[in-house]
């Protein structure tokens, strides 16, 4: 057996792959792309929410989602932190965000307008991760599936807080309902579209689930969601924007409409109505930091010299 | 029901810490690192937290049925009793960082006397809290002031520009008034004075790591917040935290 034939076995047997083992190539770059996508969906993930911080409009409500958006951040150091153990460093994949190189989720090129949208982030946006997710914490890479160990707890208590907003609303006023139908409006297909495109024009799944870093397809995920969120929404008493919803009995399953595919491709592609300045946040933020991090790295270089000659004195 | 001096003077400490909040709520996925997007995301929350431990126990003694929420979202600029220097804008990360250290060492030893005192158990417990998290918070600021001061010419160019800002609004926290004076008197409130140096030591020591002059505590200070008269910013901070909730007065979130 030849190394590749070793690593597949190997897989096949469900063990996982830890940073010093061998692996092909492609598995490493096929890592890396999804693990650092991951990564940069949480940083850029921070800014509608971060949006709606200071307005939450009670501060209890402002307190939940600042957690959350820590949280975010949080889930972003660890897996920036399990993409370096493939050997490539946070720099560098920070770069390729800002270059436009490396992709982050989509949904996040669609703006939040409405604190409605606090909670339809949460319920579906949140929701669609973990069903993405959760997979994910029995995926081949040992470090990724133990970052998502974590990852997939907080993410659900995220869709806990973003259904409890709609909740409310929903209980509340005519204003606050519509409030709710309005955001859901807006972000039931994007949601759906989360789940990336068609298995069948899909160039990454059969690689990926053959390696085990993928253990569903994207049209099986979309399909459990879609049976999932249906009767929330109906407990809401809200109304999916989806002429073609329904309970199809011999499936066992929904049946629903299809997604605009040329909206999919554009939003991915740069044309999504944030794109832009999700991006010049995140760059913007980086270069007006570029002070404070050269700082910080000529006060250890300092201080690292006069601890070691005082050590070396010693 | 307690007095109004009592009252005001809880009101004070919950309004400083909202504004604190807010403002820091403001670098929410736009810090310099993704390590400070996370202590700047905290360091809101626990403000958030004292903010609303504060306005409930003013809710509850005000005893006429008000909420925190009422307190944070339906006053008016002047009702706010905060210290000038919290409402200024965040400036850059130095700016925020350095005023973090300078409040919040004061706030950390004003949450430490209010710990122990005995006048006022319910206030107490809320201090003992705080000062666990502020303790932090002044800990996290001084790091960054040091190693901004002590870092690059262009890093000590800025916090030392912040400084000079901030200082003038340094005065109004151990300037006492009234209210202050009454807590003093009543053995809930810390001596002023005595904060004074105590804030004045570490701050020196801080400053002198960080390769900074302390500036002069003769010149001219600010102040104004604590009496309700404002900088032009409040109204901004005001106009935006509260927009969502005085567009639906009365509802529940």
């Amino acid at each position: 057996m030849n190394m590749n034939e070793r690593f597949e076995a190997y897989i096949a047997s469900d063990a996982k792959i830890e940073p010093k083992d061998w692996m092909p190539d492609a598995y490493r770059k096929t890592l890396i792309r999804q693990i650092s996508q991951h990564a940069h969906s949480e940083v850029v993930g921070m800014l509608p929410e971060g949006n709606w911080v200071t307005r939450a409009p009670s501060l209890l409500r402002k307190s939940i989602l600042l957690a959350k958006v820590q949280d975010e951040a949080g889930h972003g150091l660890y897996l920036y932190s399990a993409c370096e153990t493939l050997g490539v460093s946070r720099d560098d994949l920070i770069a390729d965000l800002h270059s436009g190189k490396a992709k982050y989720s989509s949904i996040f090129n669609y703006p939040a307008t409405s604190w409605a949208d606090m909670g339809t982030v949460g319920w579906l946006v949140d929701g669609a991760a973990i069903m993405n997710q959760v997979p994910l914490c029995k995926t081949s890479y040992g470090p990724y599936a133990r970052a998502m160990v974590r990852v997939c707890k907080e993410e659900s208590f995220h869709q806990r807080q973003g259904f409890q907003i709609l909740l409310a609303l929903c209980n509340g006023t005519e204003a606050q309902k519509a409030m709710a139908q309005e955001s859901l409006n807006r972000w039931w297909w994007p949601a759906l579209m989360m789940f990336g495109p068609r298995d069948e024009d899909s160039q990454h799944t059969e690689e990926s689930m053959r390696w085990r870093i993928k253990r569903f397809t994207n049209d099986e995920l979309r399909q459990k969601f879609v049976d999932m969120t249906v009767p929330q929404a109906e407990l809401l008493g809200l109304t999916i924007p989806d002429p073609d919803l329904k309970w199809n009995e011999e499936r066992g399953h929904y049946d629903f409409g299809e997604i605009d595919w040329n909206e999919f491709h554009h939003v991915i592609r740069g044309n999504g109505p944030c794109n832009r300045e999700r991006l010049e946040a995140r760059r913007k933020a980086h270069e007006e930091g570029a002070w404070v991090r050269d700082a910080a790295s000529a006060y250890a270089k300092k201080h690292a010299r006069t601890d070691a000659s005082s050590t070396h004195a010693a | 029901m307690a007095n109004s001096a009592h009252l005001n003077y809880v009101l004070r400490l919950a309004d400083d810490a909202v504004i604190q909040g807010q403002r820091l709520s403001e670098w929410c996925g736009h810090g310099p690192i993704l390590e400070e997007d996370i202590a700047l995301t905290n360091l809101a929350l626990d403000c958030i937290g004292q903010a609303r431990a504060l306005y409930a126990l003013a809710a509850e003694r005000a005893g006429a049925g008000q909420t925190e929420d009422d307190f944070a979202y339906f006053r008016d600029e002047e009702a706010f009793r905060n210290h000038l220097m919290v409402e200024l804008p965040k400036g850059d990360f130095g700016f925020t960082l350095m005023r973090q250290f300078l409040f919040g060492a004061f706030n950390w030893l004003r949450m430490e006397h209010l710990s122990g005192q005995t006048q006022d158990p319910e206030l107490a417990a809320i201090a003992t809290k705080a000062v666990k998290e502020l303790r932090y918070h002044v800990e996290h600021a001084r790091d960054w002031v040091v190693r901004l001061g002590d870092g690059t010419e262009e890093s000590h160019r800025r916090v030392a520009e912040s400084l000079a800002a901030l200082w003038p609004y340094t005065g109004e926290l151990f300037a006492p008034d009234s209210i202050d004076e009454w807590a003093l008197q009543a053995g809930i409130g810390p001596d002023l004075n005595a904060l004074h140096s105590r804030w004045t030591a570490i701050v020196e020591a801080a400053l002198t790591e960080a390769t900074l002059d302390l500036p002069s505590s003769t010149g001219w200070m600010q102040s104004g917040g604590k009496a309700g008269r404002h900088s032009e910013h409040l109204g901004y901070l005001l106009a935006e935290m509260q927009s969502l909730a005085r567009k639906h007065p009365g509802v529940t979130w």
